[in-house]
């Protein structure tokens, strides 16, 4: 075995004394292998990564157990010792590879710094070495990127550069941290690929951790699933995904958004409430006519919308889908009035908002009408308001509420969301991600809005949370009556809540249809490309509970 | 070369408005003061005749947007006017005056970088040891105690009870000669004229004073390296660096540090400015003939173009100040070289 974790435990001191993050796992990696370990945030599958790398943050170590490498004792390597094995022998991936460059230094010269540390370059030799590192992961023109600032280059650039740096000195074993979160779903496709290849080229073992279970059991040999610190289910990848085990294992299975699910079967099996009957009308509520929006850029102007136009009717969802810089979150600050349009109406039920400013909008008495939930549960809400304050700031400035009836109301929405009325004295640092973007949809749909905007609601939770908050919105559409306008990048995310679905790219829509239609038959390139780059993990085995039982059972 | 040679042409010009609206204030300010300058120049004994004969040879009785015209255009040919506390051009007060003030000021902040960033990034790497203790205490005191308490608290000790330090009478001890007159810093025209005895002897007498200066501007340096170099250790590149099994050394200075440096440069930039400006009661505690007792001085008896003078060389100073903490931002940042273009 190239890498045995025997019993490990990690522990960290903390103010309320020590907590364990990592509770005795045993795992073991052949080589040429690749092990995913999959587990929501807080199992423990990063700190797992962090202690055989022994580079845990500060308070945290290894508590019990053993992790050898080819022989090696990590545990109890010397520093010294750690140094020349980490990025010679084991490297690491990380999340976020624009955080993960160091911002102020030139990307050529990171490479060259871990070269030289390992001894493969000289400072003769140093600079082509590099270049060669980066023309390894496929960056074009390496000569010119070498000399550039990771500011200057877009993620999934980075994260070659960071592959490039975790490859530079040809390490044996390879740690991916969750490489491709926060990257558009063609460039995480890219990038898998990629790194899966070279992987190959060069006969290394790897370790994907992750929280996608699709994406583990697509590029994985083996998976691990994680669970507060403690693995629940080993197996190879397929058994795993098609048959799981354990409970949670087939939870997460569940849970993971695919093109043959419905928004209740992301739902574990003893917890599916009935649908509830929902038609959406085909009176228009919204419509958008040729909407152009211009920013003035230092090279030229940039048109990030170019003008668009669609219908929202009342009580439908329509998805609005497309990559970063697409103009998908323009185009929904311009409806939701917080930026003003170049050109172009916005027909809400007849009156064109476009023509009302953004500034003043805010007094409008549409305001009420139109509301937004935010992608980051977390920095959309006031650190220093607690939950009911947050969900009552709308209430308070726009309906006037005041007194009992305010708290009434607040308690109201809390229920209707789902949020336990003992948490709304709590700050949002003191609650979860789930029940933070619990306080954000409960404080959208304050007012009683006839549209509301979701951007990117569950893109930062756990896919268990998500599965909740997704049918907790189509729970609400269908009692309130609400038209949605839901802005994503995961098409199968979008195609379980909305009937409509616009692709948008560069600013323009190119395809637009009934979800179905779009998802199964899609007609422009550019859909397919998006669709064909979501990970595709193995056939499972459906279901075939009768509904009867599950209706039962509630 | 050119787009940050264009860059740094354009900081200058800006500076262009700040300058003139120092001009302004400062003469707007000066004539508001309470207080008539020729009634004091004219003597106790003078009668309304000669207060009046004063207030035409200091052409005070021009009106205000013409004396302002005046001050201008001499201004402009540089000259500042005379002082009529000391008699002399005010130009040739604060070439005096000046560098002995930049020469305690500048000791002084080499004195508490050189303390204040090791002993900021040893208690950021070793968080909660005795260093970081160290660090709060000192940085504690630092900020609690009052120049002229420590200044006085340091000649008790070391000149009184100990008798090691020179009399803090000034910036050389009378038995010695002023160094030949090259930039004004007394330590480098004693070396440049190779009079090393001369030299310690003004070394000795800027000691005392530099370390209290030195104690107070310490603590927001030490406290903002700390704090800088705690956010740079627990990020993700650090991280990154450290899994390439890169060197303590290398992760410490080369990637950590550099990226703290940015706002201990600023705060550097802060501090100077304030103590240039505030060392008035260190300069009084040791008789230091700087240009913050001169300025008191000045304003006392309302001595216009010596007030004037000061103002504006301490705007000029500051407009230097901060196109050289800009520059030094864009040789550490390269984001900010972007943005500047």
């Amino acid at each position: 075995m190239m890498l045995s974790i025997k019993d490990l435990a990690v522990g960290f001191r903390t103010r309320r004394g020590e907590v364990q993050a990592v509770r005795g796992i045993s795992l073991e990696l052949a080589k040429g292998e690749t092990l995913g370990i999959v587990g929501e945030s807080g199992s423990g599958k990063s700190v797992t990564s962090f202690a055989l790398m022994r580079i845990l943050d500060a308070g945290g170590s290894i508590t019990a157990g053993e992790v050898t490498y080819s022989g090696i004792d990590l545990r109890r390597a010397s520093e010294r010792d750690l140094r020349t094995i980490r990025g010679r022998e084991i490297s690491m991936i990380f999340q976020n590879p624009r955080a993960a460059l160091n911002p102020i230094r030139k990307v050529g010269h990171q490479i060259e710094d871990v070269l030289r540390q390992h001894a493969r370059a000289t400072r003769g030799n140093a600079r082509e070495k590099a270049i060669q590192a980066l023309r390894d992961v496929r960056i074009n023109d390496p000569e010119a990127r070498y000399y550039a600032y990771p500011f200057e280059l877009s993620g999934g650039m980075c994260q070659r550069i960071v592959i490039a740096l975790a490859l530079a000195c040809d390490p044996r074993l390879l740690i991916a941290d969750e490489p491709t979160t926060g990257l558009d779903i063609t460039t995480q496709k890219a990038v898998m690929d990629l790194s899966q290849e070279l992987i190959r080229e060069r006969g290394m073992a790897s370790i994907l951790i992750t929280h996608d279970l699709g994406l583990a059991a697509q590029y994985c040999d083996r998976l691990a699933v994680m669970k507060d610190g403690e693995i629940v289910e080993t197996g190879p990848a397929e058994a795993v995904f098609a048959n799981p085990q354990h409970d949670y294992t087939r939870r997460l299975v569940e849970a993971t958004p695919r093109p043959d699910a419905s928004v209740r079967s992301l739902l574990p099996a003893d917890r599916r409430p009935p649908e509830l009957e929902y038609t959406p009308s085909d009176q228009p509520l919204l419509e958008v006519r040729d909407l152009r929006k211009t920013f003035a850029g230092k090279a030229g102007p940039v048109h990030a919308v170019k003008g668009i136009s669609f219908t929202v009717n009342q009580g439908q969802s329509v998805g609005l889908v497309g990559e970063s810089g697409c103009g998908k979150s323009t185009t929904s600050s311009m409806l939701v009035r917080l930026l003003d349009p170049t050109e172009g109406q916005i027909l809400y039920q007849g009156n064109d908002l476009a023509q009302i400013p953004a500034e003043q909008f805010g007094k409008h008495p549409l305001r009420g009408d139109i509301q937004l939930v935010f992608q980051d549960a977390t920095d959309s809400l006031n650190p220093r308001h607690n939950a009911g304050d947050c969900i009552a700031e709308p209430l308070r400035r726009l309906a006037g509420l005041r007194g009992k009836a305010l708290r009434e109301r607040v308690e109201e929405l809390a229920e209707l969301t789902g949020l336990p009325a003992n948490l709304l004295s709590r700050f949002p640092h003191q609650l979860s991600g789930g029940q933070k973007a619990r306080v954000g949809i409960a404080r959208a749909i304050a007012l009683d809005p006839k549209f509301l905007i979701l951007d990117e609601p569950t893109a930062a939770l756990d896919v268990s949370i998500q599965a909740v908050i997704l049918n907790l919105l189509a729970d609400l559409r269908a009692r309130l009556g609400m038209s949605y306008l839901f802005v994503s990048h995961d098409l199968n995310v979008v195609r379980l809540l909305c009937d409509e679905v616009i692709v948008m790219q560069d600013g323009a829509i190119v395809e637009a249809g009934p979800a179905a239609q779009v998802m199964t038959a899609p007609a422009h390139p550019y859909t397919r490309a998006l669709l064909s780059a979501a990970p595709r993990p193995p056939e499972r085995v459906l279901e075939t509970e009768p509904l009867a039982e599950v209706q039962s059972a509630l | 070369m050119s787009a940050p040679l264009r860059a740094v042409l354009w900081r200058i010009l800006q500076t262009v408005p700040v300058v003139f609206g120092v001009v302004v204030i400062s003469f707007v300010l000066t004539r508001a003061l309470p207080g008539d300058p020729a009634v004091y120049f004219a003597g106790a004994m003078a009668d309304a005749q000669s207060i009046e004969e004063v207030r035409v040879a200091l052409g005070l009785d021009q009106p205000l947007w013409r004396q302002f015209f005046l001050y201008v255009g001499d201004l402009l040919q540089g000259d500042l006017g005379n002082s009529i506390s000391t008699g002399q051009p005010v130009l040739t007060d604060l070439a005096m005056r000046l560098p002995a003030s930049l020469e305690l000021t500048l000791t002084a902040l080499l004195l508490a970088c050189a303390i204040a960033i090791p002993l900021g990034v040893l208690a950021a790497v070793r968080q909660g040891s005795w260093v970081d203790h160290l660090c709060r205490v000192l940085v504690t005191a630092g900020v609690s105690l009052p120049t002229f308490f420590t200044g006085i608290l340091l000649i008790y000790v070391f000149y009184y009870l100990l008798g090691i330090a020179p009399s803090p009478l000034g910036r050389l001890d009378f038995i010695y000669f002023e160094p030949p007159r090259v930039t004004g810093f007394y330590l480098i025209d004693s070396l440049i004229d190779g009079d090393p005895e001369t030299f310690f002897a003004a070394l000795r007498q800027l000691i005392l004073p530099a370390t209290t200066l030195a104690l107070f501007t310490l603590a927001p340096i030490a406290r903002m390296t700390r704090a800088s170099m705690l956010t740079a250790l627990s990020s993700d590149y650090i991280r990154t660096a450290r899994a390439a099994g890169l060197s303590g050394a290398m992760v410490l200075f080369g990637y950590a540090f550099r990226n703290a440096l940015l706002p201990v440069v600023t705060t550097l930039g802060m501090v100077f400015s304030f103590v240039l400006g505030a060392n008035v009661l260190v300069e009084k505690v040791f008789a230091w003939p700087g240009i913050g007792s001169y300025a008191v001085e000045a304003l006392v008896v309302s001595d216009y173009a010596a007030i004037q003078g000061f103002v504006l060389a301490m705007a000029l100073l500051f407009v230097f100040l901060n196109l050289v903490i800009d520059l030094s931002y864009t040789l550490i940042d390269p984001r900010i070289r972007f943005a500047a273009k």
